[in-house]
């Protein structure tokens, strides 16, 4: 099938009355995905989104579930997003890192509705890259610029329109009644032609780095590695594949709601005891604790490294800490970064 | 549907019972207020739940009842924080909500047929009273060998639940050997620290596992006894406590190396811990 760039907007707006449109929209000089209520919001033309899409299937701030006390005891009103949702244009590693989160949401013992539904009720078109970024490194993860890990169809921009590939039978429903025309010959070449160009130029070599991280928990080389590091976060927020989370109260009285929100472990209240003692007290234990977890316990307990390669936290750190580099040297060996 | 781990079950506070004389460490006595949801609240000693005040939040602590104790729920809460200080001023009454059980037990089946030393220090003491009174239920105290009981408080009014610590002093199926720091009026048993008591009173470890859970210190200076006595460290049990909030092991802060606490623990043996980082 096929999208011609000048019937995007009219496709999205059919899209509208079956399902929640979410699309990457420019907003200032960044680009974000956001429900759109017109084809004409969204733009395929951008790098990357600035803040990963994994909030549309587990929002920043949720309510978990509503509350009010009375004399009668309480009434707990569950809050459980049922909507029907398209995420149109996401990119093959942002796909890729909701495989990843589904481990965590769905694990060997508890599942999480709040996600799982979403997840249930979400179709996935990818956007392959056709110019990967300087800070991109997904193929060292397994990736790739049209990667299909996750995704329910795949478009592939050959210039004035877009060669769609249905990949799953989700993606054939979210396809099924629309009006679009099929791909010839030519287009499927095109296609073809532009997966053959897109390079991604940088590489991370990661032979040995969990090996490495097996043994080097109490290595002096983490007493250097963070030393720049500012503790904001940055990189936890960007993360297609961090998940950590708070869960509070917001209410008056006993009337109101259970709310989770994102948290980072990269600040020193996470861990925090009741007693005042806290088992990651410095810088150095939050940044090897989130090395760690990318790169050895997620191996570990789901046989699968933490990160995708989309280098948000690269591009975002204030400090310009640089995880590849930060693996190289716990490798022991010198990172390539942009050519 | 799925079932939701976050939602907790109404019950209603029908004790609040100021545990030590400090003050600062409440009983809490919970009953369903729903008949049904008891049948759903299957539990083993060494579990812990999500008490939640609503209006202020959620915080979890280990389950001081025993299943064999059916009808309602016990927790021992140190005054430390906002959810704990709110269970505190909370009159008899109210409703309570309760998330779980959660976590692993203790290796009851393990133990069977073995000798068992528990050893606790201060208000740890909540899920070894849970084992103990599990153990001494008659339904179950013949799959269990000698049992042996070492707890200890800085002063006597830190000890928790007296009256049943009585009870069991009176009882042959049961060693228990109370201590606090000093010489204080009115003690009649025994002074001295945890470590120093354990070495002189504890059986031997043939056939045996130690059970520990107390303050940091004591756990330190026991553990040397333990292994004195020949305790193996797969045979010494530890109960861990972190911060948590979700308590299934999604939230990602009370981690040690690759295990949550919260979904893997809080029980761990010693030689499972010997491979985990010290972060706890």
């Amino acid at each position: 099938m096929l999208i011609n760039k000048n019937e995007l907007a009219g496709f999205l707006d059919q899209l509208m009355s079956r399902y929640q449109v979410f699309a990457p929209v420019k907003e200032a000089d960044y680009t974000n995905f956001k429900q759109i209520s017109s084809g004409t919001e969204a733009t395929l033309d951008y790098s990357n989104t600035k803040i990963p899409p994994k909030g549309i299937l587990f929002p920043q701030t949720e309510k978990l579930f509503s509350y009010s006390c009375g004399t009668e005891g309480a009434q707990v009103q569950e809050c459980i997003d049922q909507q029907k949702k398209v995420v149109f244009g996401i990119r093959p590693c942002d796909a890729k890192s909701l495989v990843l989160l589904d481990n965590v949401f769905n694990n060997d013992k508890y599942q999480d509705p709040y996600y799982l539904t979403r997840r249930e009720n979400t179709i996935l078109v990818g956007l392959g890259c056709n110019r990967p970024a300087g800070t991109c490194f997904c193929t060292s993860l397994g990736g790739g610029p049209f990667d299909t890990t996750g995704l329910d169809a795949l478009l592939v921009d050959t210039g004035d329109k877009y060669v769609v590939e249905i990949l799953t039978e989700r993606g054939r429903e979210l396809f099924s009644g629309t009006t679009l025309p099929e791909a010839g010959e030519a287009d499927r070449a095109a296609a073809a032609a532009v997966k053959e160009t897109a390079t991604v130029s940088c590489t991370v070599n990661l032979d040995g780095v969990k090996a490495k991280l097996d043994t080097d928990f109490y290595d002096p080389i983490w007493d250097g590695l963070h030393e720049k590091c500012l503790g904001c976060a940055v990189c936890t927020y960007t993360c297609p594949t961090c998940h950590c989370f708070d869960i509070v109260d917001d209410a008056v009285d006993a009337n109101g709601c259970r709310v989770r929100n994102w948290d980072a472990c990269m600040f020193p209240l996470f861990t925090l005891h009741g007693s005042g003692h806290n088992p990651r007290p410095t810088g150095k234990e939050r940044f090897r604790q989130r090395v760690m977890h990318k790169f050895k316990y997620f191996v570990d307990n789901y046989n699968v490294m933490a990160c995708v390669g989309c280098g948000r936290c690269i591009k975002n750190c204030p400090v310009n800490l640089d995880i590849r580099a930060i693996l190289a040297e716990i490798q022991g060996s010198e990172a390539r970064l942009d050519k | 549907m799925m079932r939701n781990p976050y939602l907790p079950l109404p019950m209603k506070l029908v004790k609040n019972f100021t545990e030590t004389d400090d003050k600062l460490v409440h009983t809490f006595t919970l009953e369903y207020l729903n008949a049904a949801d008891e049948a759903g609240f299957k539990y083993s000693p060494g579990q812990f739940a999500e008490l939640c005040v609503f209006g202020k939040g959620e915080a979890p602590f280990g389950i001081a009842s025993s299943p064999t104790e059916p009808g309602h729920l016990k927790f021992s809460v140190a005054k430390v924080g906002v959810v704990s200080t709110a269970l505190h001023l909370m009159e008899e009454g109210t409703m309570v909500g309760v998330r779980g059980p959660l976590g692993n037990s203790f290796p009851l089946e393990d133990f069977k047929g073995k000798n068992l030393v528990i050893i606790g220090g201060g208000f740890a003491f909540t899920t070894l009273r849970a084992l103990t009174a599990y153990i001494l239920n008659p339904a179950n105290r013949g799959d269990f060998g000698k049992l042996t009981v070492i707890y200890g408080a800085r002063t006597p009014g830190l000890l928790l639940y007296k009256d049943e610590l009585a009870e069991w002093e009176k009882r042959d199926d049961i060693d228990l050997v109370c201590t606090i720091d000093r010489p204080a009026e009115g003690w009649n048993g025994r002074v001295g620290f945890v470590p120093a008591v354990t070495k002189e009173v504890a059986p031997g470890a043939d056939n045996a596992y130690a059970v520990i859970c107390g303050p940091p210190v004591m756990i330190k200076f026991t553990m040397p006894e333990l292994e004195a006595l020949g305790f193996p460290p797969e045979r010494i049990i530890m109960s861990l406590e972190n911060r948590m909030k979700c308590g299934i092991g999604m939230c990602g802060r009370c981690n040690v190396g690759n295990k949550y606490v919260c979904k893997d623990g809080p029980v761990f043996t010693r030689a499972e811990l010997n491979q985990l980082p010290n972060e706890y």
